[in-house]
């Protein structure tokens, strides 16, 4: 966003529970005006629930909502300037798909001409007003989620909300749709809030990513600063595949820090935002897979500067594009590294049980300190392989 | 269809064939059948029927005295059945949103009088409605009235007793609707800027409808044919056409025309059971249930 945005929806001190288990705990949270944001966390975070807060469906023990400069806290669901696509579409199985889509307009006492105009061009929008005649279960899966967006569009709402709305359809057409929803944000200029649990679909798809774990916000970014730059080792595991190391910091000068990871020194450049973490401090070393590299052993007098680790080759995954290889080090634990495929390079097919270094590209790593991790969290561990 | 039958045959499979296909011949067919040949005779003095083909039964059934009672036991039918419909509905809805392990009981609570005999229960009715019953001494004790009120005999007892029996069966099949209702259509109509009022009427009716009519047909056709609570409540006045086939077989021993009035009851009810089949195919095709 260029220009300063305003904010739309305001949550302040929000919290929620049930009986007795908190869900969401004193959450704060601005979304912008016309952004695309995504909540992101594994189920039971407290994601859903802020949607249905901000919908109406439940009402917060503590806290505002505000949207649009009005608070909202107490306004009844069908009182607000805010339309929800339901994971499972919720298509009123009773009536047509004009019915449907018409329905809101209806509520809102619109004259007939018009709603049959809206209805009609919202569902030209996603390319349907050939089949509004139909029953709801006359429609595959991704023509319902099309018919669930148009009706809760066609309102012309401030704010869109979006619980998992995707998570029904086969991979192929949820790639499509995630397209199609992009593309239906940037012209309708509405403000998207968009639940899911996929990591992927959250980077692909967002303007802002909002990580959350039980019931609280674990990371606010950019999709791009969310996976490369985690805040916490949380959001590093749960956003992407991670190697991750125990390390200790030795020396530190303003340019170079030297760490010992997996009895071995390895030098990185020096982290300012981490200036105050001082020498003999324990800290946890994040590496992505994609950017761990794999050497033969003969390659090792070209390695001599880089840090190079060695192992067997353990595992091997044939993933279309890449070719992910679990590697059992000699110090213990495993990591995977994730390769695009070379066909110029010989050396790219490893066996299994095959001796081999692994180095990475100097200077990705992400410095996380220490004091967050949990102690079950392994010395080095390959996650969800 | 065609498969099943190219199948070959298990003992079991067969036996059981055997045992549905025997059962319904001997205790569904077979009677209806002889039912629909004693229509078609004479009434007789020593042998019950006398073997004489006639269609005057068919013809007396038009009779006024008759088609008065056909109507006035449909009537009291109706009133039944919405009675019934507006007690059931409320309380079928409100058992569906109790917590899961609650729900069970509270059916059980609707179930548990299905293990009293009708009959004794409705004699227990009697008990409360009499002219120095429970119901009339309590109100004279409490001196709300000063004479007793006629309550028993009444075409209004009658009508008691029905929905007292029937209730049930109005609130079995709703309860069955409501538990499957997605409470998300609720929801998404609120989203979409529908009240409670508005909700209720567009969304929660129409989904609910298979359930009303099936609740409706359940109460509404035994209702026609419960004799003795129309002889127990409703003494000799307010007949039901139960009353009238029971009358005909066992006093006036005219078991050609009971007969035959049973097989205007059993067609009415296979017209409204043909109605309810074409509805819920109607409803499959709108509702996606």
């Amino acid at each position: 966003m260029t220009h300063p945005p305003s904010v739309l929806v305001s949550l302040k001190d929000v919290s929620k529970s049930y009986d007795d288990k908190t869900v969401l705990a004193a959450l704060d949270l601005d979304i912008y005006d016309g952004e695309f944001v995504t909540l992101l966390g594994p189920s039971g975070c407290g994601k859903t629930t802020i949607l249905r807060l901000i919908a109406g469906f439940e009402r917060p023990n503590h806290g505002q909502i505000i949207l649009a400069g009005e608070e909202i806290t107490q306004q009844a669901a069908h009182l607000r300037h805010v339309n929800t696509v339901f994971q499972s579409y919720a298509l009123f199985p009773h009536m047509s798909v004009f019915d449907n889509v018409a329905f809101g307009l209806r509520m809102e006492k619109v004259a007939e001409p018009e709603v049959k105009e809206r209805a009609i061009q919202a569902l030209e929008m996603v390319q349907l007003a050939n089949l509004a005649h139909r029953r709801p279960h006359q429609l595959s899966g991704g023509q319902q989620q099309r018919v669930a967006i148009a009706r809760a569009a066609v309102k012309r709402p401030r704010l869109l909300l979006l619980d998992e709305p995707l998570s029904a359809l086969d991979y192929k057409l949820r790639k499509q749709m995630q397209n199609e929803l992009k593309r239906l944000q940037r012209q309708l200029g509405i403000t998207f809030i968009f639940v899911t649990h996929d990591q992927e679909e959250a980077l692909s798809m967002s303007d802002r990513v909002i990580v959350m774990r039980e019931g609280h916000i674990e990371q606010i970014g950019t999709p791009r600063q969310v996976y490369e730059n985690p805040k916490t080792l949380f959001v590093a595991r749960f956003v992407g595949e991670t190697n991750l190391f125990d390390a200790v910091i030795q020396t530190k000068n303003n340019h170079h820090w030297t760490l010992t990871l997996a009895q071995q020194n390895v030098c990185i450049k020096a982290r300012t935002h981490l200036a105050h973490l001082a020498e003999g401090q324990k800290v946890k070393v994040l590496l992505r897979p994609e950017d761990m590299r794999l050497y033969a052993p003969a390659d090792r007098q070209a390695l001599a500067d880089q840090p190079c680790l060695s192992g067997k080759v353990i595992e091997r995954n044939y993933k279309g594009m890449t070719l992910d290889t679990v590697i059992a080090l000699e110090q213990g634990g495993q990591i995977l590294v994730s390769e695009f495929f070379d066909e110029e390079d010989p050396d790219f097919d490893y066996r299994l049980g095959e001796s081999v270094l692994v180095s990475w590209v100097a200077n990705w790593e992400v410095i996380l300190v220490d004091e967050q991790v949990s102690p079950s969290v392994a010395v080095s561990a390959v996650e969800e392989v | 269809m065609l498969h099943f039958f190219q199948r070959p045959r298990s003992p079991f499979k067969t036996g059981v064939l055997v045992l549905i296909w025997g059962w319904m011949l001997t205790f569904v067919l077979l009677p209806n059948v002889m039912i629909i040949f004693t229509s078609v005779m004479t009434r007789g003095d020593s042998h019950f029927i006398e073997w004489q083909l006639t269609l005057d039964n068919y013809i007396r059934v038009f009779d006024p005295l008759y088609l008065q009672v056909f109507i006035s036991s449909l009537w009291m039918a109706v009133i039944t059945t919405l009675i019934c419909l507006i007690i059931g509905y409320p309380f079928a809805f409100a058992i569906s949103r109790f917590p899961a392990h609650v729900k069970p009981f509270l059916m059980l609570l609707v179930i548990i009088p299905f293990w009293t005999n009708s009959l004794v229960r409705t004699y227990a009715l009697k008990v409360l409605l009499a002219t120095k019953g429970l119901l009339n001494q309590s109100l004279l004790s409490l001196g709300l009235i000063d004479t007793p009120l006629r309550m028993l005999y009444t075409e209004g007892a009658v009508i008691l007793g029905l929905v007292y029996v029937l209730l049930p069966f109005m609130i079995l099949p709703l309860y069955a609707v409501f538990d499957q209702l997605n409470y998300n259509y609720i929801e998404a109509a609120q989203d979409l800027g529908a009240s409670k009022i508005k909700t209720f009427w567009h969304l929660v009716i129409p989904l609910t409808m298979p359930g009303i009519i099936a609740g409706s047909l359940l109460v509404l056709l035994p209702a026609m044919g419960m004799f003795y609570i129309a002889d127990l409540l409703g003494g000799a006045k307010h007949l039901l056409i139960g009353n009238l086939i029971k009358n005909q077989f066992l006093d006036a021993r005219d078991w050609p025309f009971g007969a035959t009035a049973s097989i205007f009851l059993t067609s009415a009810m296979a017209i409204l059971l043909y109605a309810y089949w074409r509805s819920i195919k109607l409803m499959k095709q709108q509702v996606n249930v």
